[in-house]
This record gives structure tokens, sequence and C-alpha cells, in this order.
């Protein structure tokens, strides 16, 4: 079974402006907040089957429910973040905890080198691809590659709406790709034709990409989604995946989804 | 010239991702040029390249801005490090890993600190005196046990020649040989050059010296009079030749032949093979060309005219050379020693119808000393013009013509 690491949004609102997302008028409503979030829970736990992993939330971290920052893992072992702004960078210790904790070999990247875990290194299982320019530093990928033993594929990520890779990019388990093109530059795009034909680059458009379909989570045929994105959802069901709508509006204001509030750790 | 330029290193999966390409276009959009050492490419998927760029611009603010619109994409600057070496295990052994140095101009990083080195010149090693912070070129035969040689790649800098800043034929970066070339502009072209350096020898100025090197061919095709006339100028300061152009010119003088055939009558004359032979005979009965000269033996010609006018005469022997005259070093080694010693301060190079001393002295110059390499022959100044020289100019033609024009270019009145 597939587990993920999530961390309840107690503590969740916008303290600071570290995205084109957050705004700290635009403040977030504690209650449906976390009704979004348990919304996710029940969808992911009994609609699609996969264990979550609980970890402690702690007060004035907000962007701790964004468990898909904390590292990138893989098997038993463990990279974790290091952010590029201060406001993140004391979830690093958290995180670390979390996983030293659970008995994870946990592995960190020379203090100079911003990585933002799982947010900016996705993938197929033979090719990872990874976002770079707006949060992570191109150069983590190289020593990331090595450790993990893995193809990284950098992408330069020139729309700081899609500041991360994983709002605009999300690899399926029958090998498609959801993209939103016009987050990369003709470089990216050719690297991504190189990689995965045609027939499998699934184009997200501009209004739903603003809605974060990309921000999706996949496990087997299931695909977990923000609510909102009536056209990619109908792709993805042509293509044989069982979709799953939430609603997320609470933490797109802080420019993150369903993608965003997990971690896959296996 | 070398603050505009700086190495950078990208690693990683930089070919498939075009990470590479968009760096390298980057480079050239915004106006600066590169080099692209050392790029390996990863033997498998999963194995990253890695590429080492040289990024050059024409100002200290454009390569900041280029090297600041590349940085994103992980090319970093390449922290310099210290070049290294070794103590040379043997007189005439370099250490294993010794640095082949080219002929373009170079610099080490010592404690910090780019040093020129000295004496450029290709296929030799660097060896360094690390208290002194100096470098000098050292060919391989006269390493001491104990020197110290630079060995490896890091902490040496060598810089590409920038265009000259004379626009005249040497001016054009380009190394084209062609018998159809015409050559009356080119030969002008020259004759500037050794008149302003002329100019800067009698004030004393470093780099003014004017480098001749010559086969026998001048004298047999009737060059001997405008070569003897540049001379006598004070346009030449060094000429470099074999046994042969020196025996021909002072058999011209004694005979009135060269190699026994009758310079104005234009046919041999009896027992006239014997004339170069004979000729060798009486200078080394004088003891030297010097001598012959001073005691009125050899009166005119070539060499009567270096005598005179105190020209640097380096003459190399070959296999199988009559005699050869008193002066000519046979060891091959002390001869290239001789020429090595010599070259020091030529600002030109004039190398005209030889091409055992053209492409000798070819290799013994830096790449910065612009060069003229005349024969009739095409294959000689072609082989001068691969050395990869943007100031090796090749003329295909006679070497008489060519020494009669560039004199009457610089005043040679019949």
């Amino acid at each position: 079974m597939s587990r993920f690491l999530v961390c309840p949004p107690e503590y969740f609102q916008i303290d600071y402006e570290i995205n084109p997302w957050m705004r700290r008028e635009n403040a977030v409503a504690p209650s449906r907040a976390v009704s979004q979030w348990q919304r996710l829970m029940h969808v992911l736990e009994q609609d699609v089957g996969v264990g979550v992993e609980r970890m402690q939330p702690v007060p004035g971290l907000p962007d701790l429910v964004f468990t898909a920052n904390a590292g990138v893992v893989a098997g038993r072992r463990v990279v974790i973040s290091r952010f590029r702004y201060p406001e993140r960078r004391r979830e690093e210790v958290y995180f670390a905890q979390w996983f030293r904790e659970h008995g994870y070999e946990v592995l960190t990247l020379e203090e100079s080198l911003y990585f933002e875990g799982a947010g900016d290194l996705l993938g197929f299982p033979d090719t990872w691809f990874g976002g770079y320019r707006q949060r992570s530093d191109i150069r983590s990928f190289p020593k990331l590659s090595e450790m993990f033993q893995r193809e990284i594929i950098p992408l330069e990520l020139i729309d700081g709406r899609f500041y991360h890779l994983d709002t605009c990019f999300c690899p399926l388990s029958g090998g498609e790709l959801l993209y939103f093109p016009f987050a990369f530059d003709a470089y990216g795009l050719a690297a991504i034709a190189q990689r995965i034909p045609e027939e499998q680059r699934l184009a997200v458009p501009e209004e739903e990409a603003i809605r974060f379909a990309c921000n999706a989570v996949c496990v087997g045929k299931h695909i977990v989604i923000p609510a909102g994105c009536p056209r990619t959802t109908r792709v993805l069901q042509d293509r044989g995946y069982r979709t799953h709508d939430v609603e997320l509006g609470e933490f797109m204001k802080s420019g993150g989804a369903a993608k965003c509030l997990t971690l896959a750790l296996d | 010239m070398t603050a505009l330029q700086e190495t950078v290193f990208l690693q990683g999966h930089i070919i498939d991702s075009l990470i590479l390409a968009k760096v390298l276009d980057t480079i050239l959009m915004m106006g600066g040029t590169f080099d692209l050492q050392d790029v390996n490419i990863g033997a498998t998927r999963d194995a990253p390249s890695q590429a080492r760029i040289v990024v050059r611009a024409n100002s200290s603010r454009l390569l900041a801005e280029i090297l600041q619109a590349i940085q994103p994409h992980g090319a970093a600057v390449e922290r310099d490090s210290d070049c290294r070496f070794e103590p040379a295990p043997a007189a005439g052994i370099f250490p294993d890993q010794f640095y082949a140095t080219t002929h373009l101009p170079t610099q080490i990083r010592l404690d910090g600190d780019w040093v020129e080195v000295e004496g450029m010149e290709m296929d030799l090693g660097i060896c360094v005196d690390p208290a002194k912070a100096r470098a000098r070129t050292l060919p391989m035969g006269s390493v001491r046990a104990g020197d110290l040689i630079v060995t490896g790649r890091e902490g040496i800098r060598v810089t590409p020649l920038a265009r000259p800043r004379e626009r005249d034929v040497f001016g054009f970066m380009e190394s084209v040989v062609s018998s159809e070339r015409p050559h009356q502009p080119v030969i002008a072209d020259i004759a500037q050059r050794m008149l302003k350096l002329r100019a800067g020898s009698r004030q004393g100025h470093p780099g003014t010296k004017v480098l001749f090197a010559g086969g026998p061919a001048i004298v047999h095709a009737g060059g001997r009079e405008a070569l003897t006339w540049l001379i006598e100028a004070g346009f030449i300061h060094v000429l470099f030749c074999g046994n042969a152009l020196a025996a021909h010119d002072m058999e011209a003088g004694l005979y009135g032949t060269s190699l026994g055939y009758g310079l104005t009558a234009g046919r041999s004359v009896p027992h006239g093979h014997e004339h170069h032979l004979r000729t060798i005979n009486r200078i080394r009965a004088i003891g030297s060309i010097h001598e012959a000269v001073r005691s009125g033996v050899i009166t005119e010609g070539i060499m009567a005219a270096c005598v005179r006018h105190d020209v640097r005469m380096v003459m190399a022997g070959t296999i199988r050379d009559d005699g050869p005259l008193p002066g000519v070093v046979t060891d091959s080694m002390q001869a290239q020693e001789a020429m090595r010693a010599e070259v020091q301060g030529v600002g030109l190079a004039l190398l005209v119808a030889s091409t055992l001393h053209a492409i000798a002295t070819g290799n013994l110059l830096p790449a910065s000393v612009p060069t003229v390499c005349v024969d009739v022959n095409p294959s000689v100044p072609t082989k001068l013009a691969d050395r990869g020289s943007f100031q090796a100019v090749g003329l295909v033609m006679d070497a008489a013509s060519f020494l009669k024009e560039l004199a009457r270019e610089l005043g040679w009145r019949l």
C-alpha cells in the first residue's frame, strides 16, 4: 500500500508572501481549510486506499502542511530540503526529525544548494525531472542524481506562478504527463518532448493550470485533482483514470493543492 | 585581455535537457563568445556529463552580465586553483603528467597570482621558480633533475590571440595560402611593418627585430642583391640559414656562380660544380666567415652584409652538408638552442624558400609574432598556416621576386 506524509493544517495561514499567489490580506478561513484538508484525507484513505502518516503541526510554521517540500524520498533514504526562503527554512528540522524518528536514512545537500524536495523533483520510474530557477538550484540535481543513481533532466521554470515543478508538471502512472507547456521555455519543452512522446503529453489549458490542475496526486489509476478543472478531468477519464475532485481553494491561496499537501513515502 | 575571460563549469544531465545548448546560446546572444573545453558526455543515461566553458567578452561589464545570466543554469565560475608542479625525475625527462605548451600566450597560477610564462613556444614543458614567482618554457632535453615542471591542467590559462590592432594583411585573422592571391598588397603591408620595426629597433624598442630564415634558392633564383640590400638598409636583424645559403652566397661572390651555374650567363660553367666546395674550403682555411669578410676575401653579398651590420646569424647544419662552413652548428640540439635564443624579441619573421628552416623557425615562434612564409611550393606555407596562428601569411611565389618586390617597396633602386 502506498503511504503519504501529511501535516494537519492546524496552524495554516498566510503569514508572509513568498510566491505570487500569497496575499496576506487574502486570509485563510481556518475552519474551511481544516474541512478541505480532512476531505482530501478521506479521499486518499477511503477512496484511493492509501496509508497516510500525519506529522505533528508546529505553531508558527504555517506551510508545514505542504509536506511535498519536506524532501525527496527513495526507499528508506530521504534528502531533506534546503528552502530558498528563510520563512520556510525553519521547517527543515521538523521534517528531518520526523524521518529520523521513522527510521529513514536522512541526507542533506551542502548548505548553499537550495532544493525544495518533491515539489521540484518528480518523474517517471527511470527519468526524473528537476524544476529550477524559481526555488531549487540546478546544481542540486547532479548531486541528487549521484545519490539516487537516476537521470535528472533539469527544466527551467519561467513563470513565477508555477514556482515549483509540481505546480505545472505531473507524471502519471500510465506514462502520460499532465503539464502546462507555457511554464517552460523552448529548451525545456524540447527536453520533455525527447523523453515523452506526443500522444502521452497532456497539455492543461491555462485556466485550469491556474486552478492547479497539475498539482494532482496519481496512485495507480486514481487521480486526486483539485476541483474546478473539468477539461483536465475529462481528458484523464478518457485515458481510463478514475478522478477524484477535491475542493482545495483555501490552500490555493498559498499556492498549493493536492500534490503539495502530500509526500509519497514509497 | 586575460581579464575578459572566465572559465565556467557545467555538470549534470546537461545534454538531453539542452541546458548546455541554452548556456551556449545565451553567451552568443548576449554578444560573448566561448570555447568549449573538456566536454565529457556521460556514457549511460544515468551518468552525468561535464563541460568546461571559457566565456569571453570584449568588456568586463559584458563578461559579468553573461556570467550572471548563465549562473542560474548551473554554469558556475570555476574556483581557480594554483597550478601543480613536480620535480623532474632525471635530466632530460619531464614528470609523467607534464603540461605540454602551445604557442599561445600562457599564464600559470602560483600562490593565487597569475604569472606569465616566459619564452612561449609550442611543445615544451613549463619550469617554475615558485620563490621568484616566475615561469618559463623548457625543452625536454634541457630539463635538469629536480627542476619543477608544471603538471596537469589546473591553474593554467591559455589566451587565444586577439585580432591585431593594425588593419593590414596580418589583421584579417585568416591563413589562406593561395597562389592566386595578389602579392603586391601583401608585400606592401609587410614593407610597412618593416619600416615601423626598423624605426623601433633604431630606438631600442623591444620586440622590433626582424628575423629572416632562408634557403639557397634565394641565391639561385636571383634574390641575392635584394636580400643584401635589405640587410644593409637595416631591415633584417637575425638570419637563420643552413650551410648552403652561406656557401652559395659566397660562391657567387668569389666565382659568380651558384652551384656551378653562372648567375649572369645562366648556364653551367666548366667545373662549376666544384665552386661551392672550393668556396667552403677557402673559408675553412681562413677560419670563419667573419674573418673572410674582415680580411677582404668576401667583399659583397648576404654574408658580408650580415657581418658588417652585426646581424645575428645561426647556421644550422643538416645531413650531408659539404664542409661544413665554419660556424655551422652541426649538433641539432645546439642549433635549436641557438635559434631559440635569437627568436627572443623578434617582431616579424620572414621565412623564405626553405622548408627545413621555415618549419623549424615557425615552431620556435610564439603565435603572437607575425610570420610570412614564401615558397614556390604551397605545402610549406600551408603547413605553417596550419599552426593556427592568425598572423601567419603564406605567399606562394618565387623567392627572388618576393625579395625584389619587397626591397623596391622599401626604397631599393637598381
